[in-house]
């Protein structure tokens, strides 16, 4: 391969431009000084201003912060265990059940999911609120981890850990001393990935949360309901920079450790 | 002072160090280990030879206790281990894949195993530098595996399961990553340090040279069962089955009838001009199937029929292989058979003697083959 | 004794907090409406006796003679179909392209990709109420370019509906359709040539059928949650865009008919069932292929 015809090139240009133009000129716009979102009147920083006086979405924001860190958490402490059940822990009775419930949420409409675990709260008389939510985010982002690691552990050498027992380490320490610190780029990603998802969600927060909790997307889809605001556009814009800044630096960082480790390998094989 | 053969497995005094007895493992249907009793002895460089899928991986996995017998017992200095984990037996693996730990330096992959024990902080330290030293490895402890070569990397692995200085170590094809070259370097030092630690070492490979140059014993498997077990030479020079004289080298098989014609001496009837002559210490009757095998380099190329030789047959030259420092013939009978004859290149071979199509007169002793029961 | 802890945690957490809550779906869906708090009956209090003989099958009944219900059925199957089409038209071009881009502008490409992935999803949907209102940019645009002299109508109508899809999803397609092709030989491709096939023969021949298990997980990880979207009918469809998620929603939370939303969600999973299936079975292939 390795050679991009035009057809290649126009594919690429314009489906990048699809995904990205949007999000560019909500960006833009959001400096934008008119309250008419769709008129440019200037540049200005005001909204942001606004935004950062508006008490509610403040609120609303420390309240996803704290459920997007508890909720990836347990996912992440859940999701591994499962990942490690799901590759590594043989036949068990019911392993095509467990298996069947940790696939199914990933394709789960979220109306479906966020229903059945409200009547769930309701049935057994729990009050709604953050813990509800974490507990609704905690079960359907395991399942992602659970995805991102095992994919991981299923390309995980086996022998390493065989030559951990082989040279006395029990099966816990093989876990602790060896398993996890190779994995650990996966369980971190894992654990990047629930605390997006929770960050994000609507639709599930809205059936399990009560009128005591109130988050981020959930302030952002009663205003967006009325129509484009400006404010909404500033906070959209900080939320793809932070997502931005750290997908890019992520990204950079794994390139570099790549190109370091290349580097090394051949200088080893070149040494002998 | 005469020196005494290392040949533990002669004498009845000795003790063996592993016993199999009567082991047999199952995976669902299939049989990777068939009733096997086999004994291995302290000090030995014990081969299991064969090719993939003939169960001598498994045999190795159930001495390190990755794998338990379905049936019967493996005994470890007169013990049964089969209930024993495999961290808490004096056993240690090298593994094909090094299984080297890779976020750890080479330093810490060495006290790996000895951190799991309760030795003193300045004892593991002290043992770990002179597993460095004893694989010439003392000015890499600070590297992580990837900044070490291949080479590098195995003698890593044989020190980090060497360090725990076990009685038994296990060699899973330790050499299969390496080039040639390395490979047979790295033999001789694999040999060096097994006598140098006096740790008994069992191999597993399906290099049937790699075999014959470290082992003490060589076990020859097949399907789930040892073919045969014995000294490198013995294997070579007179294998007990077709099978095992096919496996390791290059080998001419004539099949045919066997016919008493003196002590230990049989004619065999093998649809050539003439019956070929053979001694065997293994009696056969007359008219019996035998196969007689016999290694090419072990069968002379000549112009003329010598005079002396007990077996000698014409044919023609179809094909001839340089590898270098020999020139192996293949020689088409008139009964249409094809014999491989080897001869040395002492000359060059633009004066070689024999081109392809010349009349060729193969000839052999009586004692050159091996007679076979089939 | 480890083990069984390990199996235990995860698995009794997914029974209690996946499995049981279906089957108080499944439950509901059988009750009656009732002024109450939970609003419907019976319930455990009534008694385990009340309880089986209070279930029916009304709602359901009730589901098939109201055209609402079925209708927005139909239009979901519709819509998420065609928008998975469309993701597929989209994506495997791209996909294609970057398997065939340089090997170190890949990382690069793929970042790309994730990078909207990791973004809010409520955030990208609403990034097209400006751009596809009558005065949004899209009209602005075309307005300028003199290609329309009147603003189209997009904002509030299906066809934003499939843009919103498409864009949204576009990602869980390009990623396992690129995995697909990036994983492909290209030595195969240079032998359906040397063995007389065209370039495009060679696509067609090669390329798709080994792509296949990409095609196919792509597709149903666009279909599978299009058919339930919520938020994209509810934000940029009309009072005409009929979704079943925006009704079960509505129903939910503006009727407050709980036992009729279970319903719609009993037969939601139920239409569902199939395709997960389908899914998992292509999931458990590949993963087989690949050990």
């Amino acid at each position: 391969m390795n050679r991009l015809s035009p057809f290649n090139v126009v594919s690429l240009t314009f489906g990048f431009a699809f995904l990205y133009l949007p999000m560019l000129i909500l960006v833009i716009f959001s400096f934008n000084s008119s309250k008419l979102v769709t008129v440019w009147a200037g540049f200005s920083t005001r909204w942001y201003g606004t935004l950062f006086q508006n008490e509610a979405f403040l609120d609303a924001a420390w309240v996803t912060l704290k459920v997007a860190v508890m909720s990836s958490t347990f996912a992440t402490v859940l999701g591994t265990m499962a990942a490690y059940v799901l590759v590594r822990g043989g036949r068990f009775m019911g392993r095509t059940l467990f298996s069947g419930m940790i696939y199914a949420p990933l394709v789960m409409p979220e109306v479906i999911t966020g229903l059945s675990l409200l009547l769930l709260f309701i049935g057994i008389g729990m009050d709604r609120g953050v813990m509800t939510i974490v507990l609704a985010h905690t079960t359907f982002s395991m399942c992602y981890v659970s995805v991102v690691v095992s994919s991981r552990l299923a390309t995980f050498d086996r022998s390493l850990e065989e030559a951990a027992l082989d040279l006395g380490a029990s099966q816990f320490d093989a876990f602790r001393l060896v398993t996890l610190p190779i994995i650990a780029p996966a369980v971190i990603s894992g654990w990047l990935l629930a605390f997006t998802l929770s960050l994000d969600d609507l639709v599930i927060a809205s059936f399990a949360t009560g009128p005591s909790a109130t988050t981020l997307p959930m302030k952002i889809w009663s205003s967006v309901r009325l129509g484009v605001s400006p404010e909404i556009n500033a906070l959209s814009s900080i939320l793809i920079g932070i997502v931005s800044v750290g997908v890019i630096t992520a990204s950079l960082m794994s390139k570099r450790h790549a190109v370091r480790v290349r580097r090394e390998e051949q200088a080893a094989q070149r040494a002998t | 002072m005469a020196q005494t053969v290392f040949a533990p497995w002669d004498d009845p005094q000795q003790k063996p160090l592993i016993q199999f007895v009567g082991v047999t493992k199952r995976f669902g249907d299939f049989v990777a280990i068939d009733d096997l009793t086999q004994d291995i002895y302290e000090r030995e460089f014990f081969a299991l030879l064969g090719p993939s899928g003939c169960g001598k991986t498994t045999m190795m996995r159930m001495l390190a206790g990755f794998e338990a017998p379905t049936e019967g017992s493996i005994l470890l200095s007169g013990q049964d281990i089969a209930g024993v984990p495999p961290n808490k037996r004096a056993v240690n693996m090298m593994f094909q894949s090094y299984a080297l730990f890779p976020h750890l330096t080479v330093w810490d992959n060495i006290a790996f195993g000895l951190r799991r024990s309760d030795m003193p902080k300045d004892a593991i330290a002290a043992r770990v530098e002179e597993m460095l030293k004893l694989t010439r490895l003392s000015k890499f402890g600070r590297r992580k595996p990837h900044q070490i070569s291949g080479g590098q990397r195995q003698r890593v692995a044989l020190a980090r399961s060497l360090a725990k200085a076990p009685k038994l170590l296990l060699l899973d094809e330790p050499l299969g990553a390496l080039d040639k070259k390395l490979r047979q370097d790295t033999q001789f030092e694999l040999m060096d340090i097994q006598e140098t630690t006096g740790t008994t070492f069992v191999i597993v490979t399906h290099d049937q040279e790699e075999a014959m140059t470290v082992a003490s014993r060589v076990a020859v498997m097949d399907e789930g069962r040892i073919i045969q077990v014995a000294t490198p030479e013995k294997i070579y020079e007179a294998p007990n089955s077709v099978y095992v004289a096919d496996f390791i080298g290059d080998v001419n098989i004539l099949e045919g009838t066997a016919k008493a014609n003196g002590p230990e001496s049989y004619a065999i009837d093998w649809g050539g001009a003439e019956p070929a002559t053979a001694t065997s210490a293994r009696p056969f009757s007359d008219g019996q199937k035998a196969h007689l095998a016999i290694r090419p380099e072990k069968i002379a190329i000549s112009a003329e029929r010598p005079a002396d030789a007990a077996n000698a047959v014409q044919g023609k030259v179809l094909d001839i292989a340089y590898l270098g420092n020999l020139s192996t013939y293949h020689v088409e009978l008139p009964t249409g058979q094809v014999i491989k004859a080897q001869s040395a290149n002492t000359r060059r071979v633009s004066r070689r003697a024999y081109t392809w199509e010349d009349p060729v007169w193969l000839s052999w002793s009586a004692t050159a083959g091996v007679l076979l029961e089939s | 004794m480890r083990r069984a802890v390990l199996i235990a945690v995860p698995y009794l957490w997914l029974l209690a907090l996946f499995l049981v809550p279906f089957a108080i779906v499944f439950k509901v869906s059988l009750s009656d409406t009732a002024l109450a708090i939970p609003p419907y009956t019976p319930t455990l209090k009534d008694g385990f006796g009340a309880l089986i003989s209070g279930l029916d099958f009304e709602n359901f009944v009730f589901l098939t003679q109201d055209d609402l219900y079925w209708k927005a059925y139909v239009s979901s199957l519709q819509i998420a179909f065609f928008s998975t089409i469309v993701t597929l038209l989209v994506g495997y071009p791209m996909a294609y392209a970057m398997a065939r881009a340089p090997e170190e502008w890949r990382p690069t490409l793929m970042m790309l990709v994730i990078l909207p992935f990791w973004t809010s999803f409520l955030i990208r949907v609403y990034a097209w109420v400006g751009i596809l209102s009558t005065e949004g940019f899209l009209n602005q645009f075309l307005l300028w370019t003199g290609i329309i002299d009147t603003p189209l109508t997009i904002l509030n109508t299906n066809w934003a509906v499939y843009i919103g899809i498409v864009y949204t999803y576009l990602p869980f397609m390009i990623l396992p359709i690129y995995a697909a092709l990036e994983r492909l030989d290209e030595s195969l491709i240079e032998a359906a040539e040397d063995l007389g096939c065209s370039r495009m023969q060679a696509f067609w021949l090669v390329t798709i059928p080994l792509s296949r298990n990409g095609i196919v997980a792509g597709c149903f990880l666009v279909f599978i949650p299009a058919l339930g979207e919520f938020v994209i009918p509810s934000l940029l469809g009309g009072s005409g865009t009929l979704m079943i998620g925006k009704v079960l929603f509505e129903e939910f939370f503006a009727n407050r008919d709980w036992p009729v939303a279970s319903a719609v969600a009993v037969i939601l999973l139920l239409i569902l069932i199939i395709p997960i299936i389908l899914f998992q079975r292509n999931e458990q292939r590949q993963q087989e292929a690949e050990q």
